[in-house]
Formats: C-alpha cells, structure tokens, sequence
C-alpha cells in the first residue's frame, strides 16, 4: 500500500471509530453526572460524581440491579453453552455426512431465526405461565436457544466446511481411530470458529429485550436489559438517566473482557497452509 | 513389504455409477504401480478403497494374502500422500512427521520418534525446517512433509495420489526424480497415481490405464507405447499423441484421404472384409521427411506427398502438421474417443515428427515417408487393436521387470556397502 493509500484508510477508520464510539462515550460521561447536571446539554459533566455507579451496587437500584446482572451472566452463559455443544455436533454432521434432510435442517434454522420475537413472546407468556417457566431461569433458556441455536449452526457448519476432509482421513490412515482424528486433528482446527460462535450466541442472549421483559415479573429471572425499564430516579420527578447509563457501562464490560480475552482464538486464517497454495 | 491383489473390486457411489468397474490387479511387492487416466476416470477412487477410506461394493481386496475389506485404514499399515497434501496446519512440521508414530502409543520412546523423525527428514531435506508450520513452507517444502509423514513409519506400502501436480513444472520434474531414486531405494510396493504421461511411464513397473472406471490394459509403459490394446490407450499413452488415420481396405491396400498405402505384413490376415473402415493408428515418430531416409529403410515403409499447414520447430526436433477430409463414418466414434480422453473433438489433423532441420514449412507440399511397419490397425466400432502382437508385448514387459528387478538389486547392493 502507498502512503497515500495507507492516510486514505486511516482517516476512515478513525471516521468510523467516532461515529461508532460517540454514543459510547456519551452515556459514560452520563453515567458520571449528577441528576441536576442531566439537562446541562453538556457533553462533559461539569461535575464528576460516581453516585449513579455507587447506587447500583449499594444504593437504591442495588436490588434491582445486581439480581439482574446476575441473571443476565448465568442464563446467557448456560443458553450459549448449550448452544454451542448442539451446534459444534449439528454443524459437524452437517458438514461431514450425507444423510436426507440436511438441507431441511438448515432451512428450518434460517426461518427460526427469521421469526418475528414479538409474536411469540405472547403465546409463550401463557404457556410459560401454564407449566411453570415463566419467570424461571429455564424460561428464558429456551428462548434464548431459538436465537443462538440458528446462527451458531449456520456459523459453524461454514466453519466445518473449510476445514479440508482430508485432515481427517489423513489422521485416519496415519493410525488414528475416528476419535483421535477428531479430537487430534479437527477439534484443535475448529476451536476458533467455536470461540467465534459463542461469542457471537453470547452477545446475542446478552442483548435480548424483548423476551426479557415478556417472560418475567421478578428478580428471579429478569436479565439486565429488561431491569433498566424499572429503574426510576429517587424521586418521581428524578430523571434515571444517570443510573441506567452507569449500568450499561458496567453491562457492556463483561462484553468488551470476552472478545480481549478470546481475540487470539478468533483470528481466522488458522487452517491455511493444511493443503496447497 | 507387501503384495497388493485387487480382485474384481466395484465401487458404486449413492447414485448408482460405478466409479471403479470389475478391477482385477495383483501388485507385486517392491512394484511401482502406476494407476492412469484423465480426470473422472475413478483413479483416486480405486486407491481410497485400497487405503480404506472408501468402502468396497463388491470383489475382495487382499494385503499379504488377507483380505483386508472390513478393515479401518489404521488397521491395514499403508501410508498415503495426498493431493493437497493434507499436512496438519496446527503442527509444526516435525509434529506433522511424528504424528503417525505418536498414534501408535507405547510403540516407540521420544527418544526412538526422534531419530526416526530426524532420519526422514533428512532424507528429505527438511531439517531446517522443521520448528515451521505448513502455512510457512512453499509447494516443494510442504510436499516433502507429506512424503515425510509417509514414509516415517515402516508402512508395508506407500499410496500416491497425484502427489506431484500442485507442483509448477521444474520441482515437478525434481520431486518425480526423488520419489523414484526413494522407492528404488526403500523397495516398497507403491500404487501412483496420476493423470501425468511422463511421471507414468518413467516412474512405473507397470501402468494400469482406467478408462470410466474399466482397467483397459495393464503393463510396462513400453508395452502400453508398443502394443496398446485398443484405441483408448493408444490415444491415451504418447504425447503427441497417436494419430487416428481412417482407411477403407481395398484387397491389399488402405485407401485413405492422404493416399493409398499397402496393408503391411502385421496387418494381414487380422483385417474384416473388404470396403470395411478401420483407423491407422500412425505415432508423430513413425513419419519423416522422405528426403532425410536412407535408401535401404525407404522401401520398409510408403512414401506419399501432402501440404502442409503448419510446422513447429522445436529445437532439437520439428513437427508438422497435414489437414485432411475426415470421413463422415468415424467422425462420431473419434469424437467421443476424444472426449474420453480430456479433449472436446477430434481434428482432422495429423501431426507428424520432422528432422530438425527438415526444410518443410507451413503451406507448402513435402514429400513424407511413413515406417507402415510400426502401424497399428483399429477397429472403429470396437476400438480393438487388431494388429497387436500380444506375445511381443509380454515380452517387453517381462524384459522391464527384470531389467527393474537388477536395479533393484544394484541399489540395494550400492546402499549395503555404503551402510
Ligand atoms: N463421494 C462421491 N460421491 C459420488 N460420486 C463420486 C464421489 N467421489 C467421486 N465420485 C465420482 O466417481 C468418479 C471417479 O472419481 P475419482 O476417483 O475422484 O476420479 P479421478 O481421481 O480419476 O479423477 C467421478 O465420476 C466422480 O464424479
Ligand atoms: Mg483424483
């Protein structure tokens, strides 16, 4: 790339970085003004105060808050790993063996994942309530499985599909039984599209409103995103604005720590080199 | 060390199509194999089912003598170097190469997957390379590998598919000559396969041409190049390849569009009837410019004039090429043998073999002289040769094994006393 080539990219991409930050940055200076400073119309906060942050961990929203965030970690992390397990089998069959209906099958999951959520948060709210999900953790899984499930099947079957079959059948002929190959050869090779996937299935259970809100009435289950709807100010006339900026902040870190944890396992490109080129 | 014995071996695949079609091959140990054929022809099928990777329909494949059929790969001991060569990208080339003896768990000591680890690749040039990772190497390098990781273990054979053809054309020539010198040396019985002429009849004992999934005729490459059986292996083995002439006979002449030639003494008595068609199958070789023949050869063969359309001078040798009117009633039946053999038509087209400093050129008439001796008769309906001396033939191939079997014998002696 010339030099020229090289400003030209850098100028859109810190573009892009503000325009895609912005917002971000907005709701941290947000989450560090007092109530009275909320309609400054100022960027920053003319004073910095850390009460929004403080109340969610030991103030008024602390009970609405931290069951929530609680919520929100094990039912994501449980439907993702779910997910992921039925998945990686699913993808692997699918990319590996001939058998009738596999075209069915991923057809059925790219409609399920079409499906419009809020016609369907309706009539399960009545079956949930009629044996006894609603407001459960369970009740929450499974939906969230509708979400993940599709998109991590797709993601990994093309995942799968790269991997040369021929790895395989190497490791066969070199001495390995069916297992040994797979674990030896095809599960090392599949590790980052897997990384990939449950990070991607997390995000998305992570993110999830509308079920949230729809599927549950109490702490016992309500996930984060549905617990900011209850924030209020301290008073009826208090804007809450500053608290549910400070809790998207403290929401969006577990995010931001996966991907900085798993960015080495999900560069791609790790099969190159297996067959020619 | 083993014997190979395919015994009527069938693959029908899903839809039915047999890939491989009644097999019947006995591979000797210490043989090179090659199997041949253009693309589509169940080559790679045929050495999957050996290797165990592809499941027999029917006939019985033995090793040894045992039959193998219901074995898993890892049970039969043979190792296999693939196209793409399948090298595992996440190891580094000397985890690549150890990788079958790790398998074989409790077998060897670190101490012994090191020496062995080491002793192949040195053999095969490796040793700087060995902390890399395949994604690193270039083509050459990472073929090495995969011959690396074959012939690390002591397989009783070693299977080739295509090994050589992502390689461009000057390694190709390197590699062809040290996967022979290799297997001369190891004298381990290997199936190649390959849709190459020159790796087939310079690396093989015997070539066995597929045609659709039918072995059409398996020898030495000189008895394939002498005597094919029929018109498929004749157009198949040559390159340039053989030209199909068609010809009426007349009584004791052929009448064809470039003149009428004299039905030679191989020829006679193995002929149908009179007026019917048949093709001369005449190679680029057994023509010359007439003016460069000795007066005593120029009566072994039929001399005739034609215009050329063009010539290639090549440097160290010249060919010409002759149009003529092909005839209407094997126009279909050449067309599809070339379609069978990776071409889209037949031209109508001869190409014939000049001396270098031959003065013809294109456009212009040139006397020709043809060897009629070394001309084969085919039958255009069933694509028999019918002036194929199957006696001779044997005795050429039975001529390369022996000569195959002192040069075995030479290098092996050559390898104990430098050992
Ligand atoms: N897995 C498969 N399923 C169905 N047909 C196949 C399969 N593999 C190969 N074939 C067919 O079998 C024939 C032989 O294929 P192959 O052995 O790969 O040929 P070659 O190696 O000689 O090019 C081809 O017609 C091919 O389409
Ligand atoms: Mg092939």
């Amino acid at each position: 790339m010339s030099t020229k080539h090289k400003v030209g990219w850098a100028v859109v991409s810190v573009l892009v970085l503000i325009y895609a930050l912005f917002p971000v940055a907005s709701i941290l200076m947000t989450s560090f003004k007092a109530p009275a400073d909320l309609s400054s119309g100022k960027f920053l906060p003319t004073q910095w105060v850390g009460e929004n942050y403080s109340a969610l961990f030991v103030g008024s929203a602390r009970d609405l808050f931290l069951p929530s965030l609680r919520n929100s970690i094990g039912i994501c992390l449980i439907a993702t790993f779910i997910a992921v397990v039925l998945a990686t089998l699913c993808a692997y069959a699918i990319a590996r063996l001939d058998f009738p209906g596999k075209k069915l099958i991923l057809t059925v999951a790219l409609a399920v994942s079409m499906f419009p959520v809020v016609s369907i948060v309706t009539p399960l709210f009545n079956l949930w309530r009629q044996i006894g999900l609603y407001d459960t953790w369970p009740g929450l899984i499974i939906p969230y499985l509708s979400l993940t499930l599709p998109i991590s099947i797709w993601t990994l079957t093309a995942f799968f599909q790269q991997i040369p079959w021929d790895l395989e059948r190497a490791a066969q002929v070199d001495g390995a039984t069916t297992w040994q190959a797979f674990t030896k050869v095809i599960v090392p090779l599949a590790l980052p599209g897997v990384f990939t996937t449950a990070i991607i299935a997390f995000f998305i259970a992570w993110n999830d409103f509308v079920y949230g809100i729809g599927l549950t009435s109490t702490e016992a289950a309500r996930p984060v995103p549905a617990a900011l709807a209850f924030f209020t100010g301290a008073s009826q006339f208090e804007d809450p604005a500053g608290a549910i900026s400070a809790a998207a902040i403290i929401v969006t870190i577990p995010v931001v720590i996966l991907v900085l944890l798993f960015q080495r396992q999900i560069v791609s490109g790790l099969t190159q080199g297996a067959v020619k080129g | 060390m083993a014997s190979i014995t395919l015994n009527h071996l069938v693959k029908k695949y899903g839809d039915g199509f047999p890939a491989v079609n009644d097999v019947s091959i006995d591979i000797a140990d210490g043989e090179f194999l090659i199997l041949v054929g253009p693309s589509g022809c169940g080559k790679s099928t045929l050495l999957r089912m050996i290797v165990g990777l592809e499941d027999i329909t029917s006939g019985d494949l033995l090793i040894n003598g045992e039959r193998v059929n219901e074995k898993e790969p890892r049970e039969r001991n043979l190792s296999m170097v693939f196209q793409n060569y399948a090298l595992y990208p996440h190891l580094t080339v000397y985890e690549n190469i150890a990788f079958p003896l790790r398998l074989s768990k409790g077998k060897f000591s670190d101490e012994e997957i090191d020496r062995k680890v080491r002793h192949a690749s040195s053999t095969l040039d490796l040793d700087e390379h060995l902390e890399r990772k395949p994604a690193n190497l270039s083509g050459g390098q990472r073929q090495r590998v995969a011959m690396g990781r074959a012939i690390v273990r002591d397989a009783d054979a070693f299977l080739f598919d295509e090994p050589l053809s992502n390689l461009d054309a000057k390694l190709r020539g390197q590699m062809r000559t040290e996967i022979a010198q290799l297997q001369r040396r190891m004298g381990i019985t290997s199936v190649y396969v390959t849709h190459d002429q020159t790796e087939a009849m310079t690396l093989g004992d015997r070539v066995a041409v597929l045609k659709k999934g039918i072995l059409q005729q398996i020898a030495s490459p000189r008895e394939l190049y002498e005597q094919p059986a029929n018109l498929f292996v004749a157009g198949f083995i040559g390159s340039p390849s053989m030209n199909f002439l068609p010809a009426h006979v007349r009584g004791d002449v052929f009448e064809t569009p470039l003149g009428d030639f004299p039905v030679p003494q191989q020829a006679a008595g193995k002929l149908p009837g009179d007026d019917r068609i048949v093709l001369l199958g005449l190679r680029p070789e057994h023509f010359e410019d007439a003016k460069f023949v000795d007066e005593a050869k120029v009566s072994r063969g039929t001399t005739f004039d034609a215009e050329f359309t063009h010539t290639e001078w090549m440097g160290n040798e010249q060919y010409g090429y002759i149009n003529y009117q092909q005839d209407g009633n094997v126009k279909a039946k050449l067309d599809e043998l070339a379609q069978d053999l990776d071409g889209d038509e037949m031209h109508p087209q001869i190409v014939v073999s000049l001396d270098a400093t031959s003065r013809i050129r294109g456009g212009t008439q040139g006397r020709i002289w043809i060897d009629t001796r070394r001309m084969h008769v085919f039958d255009p309906e069933t694509g028999q040769n019918l002036t194929r001396d199957a006696e001779a033939g044997a005795e050429l191939t039975r001529e390369a094994t022996e000569e195959r079997k002192a040069e075995i014998d030479r290098a092996r002696q050559q390898l104990a006393a430098a050992g």
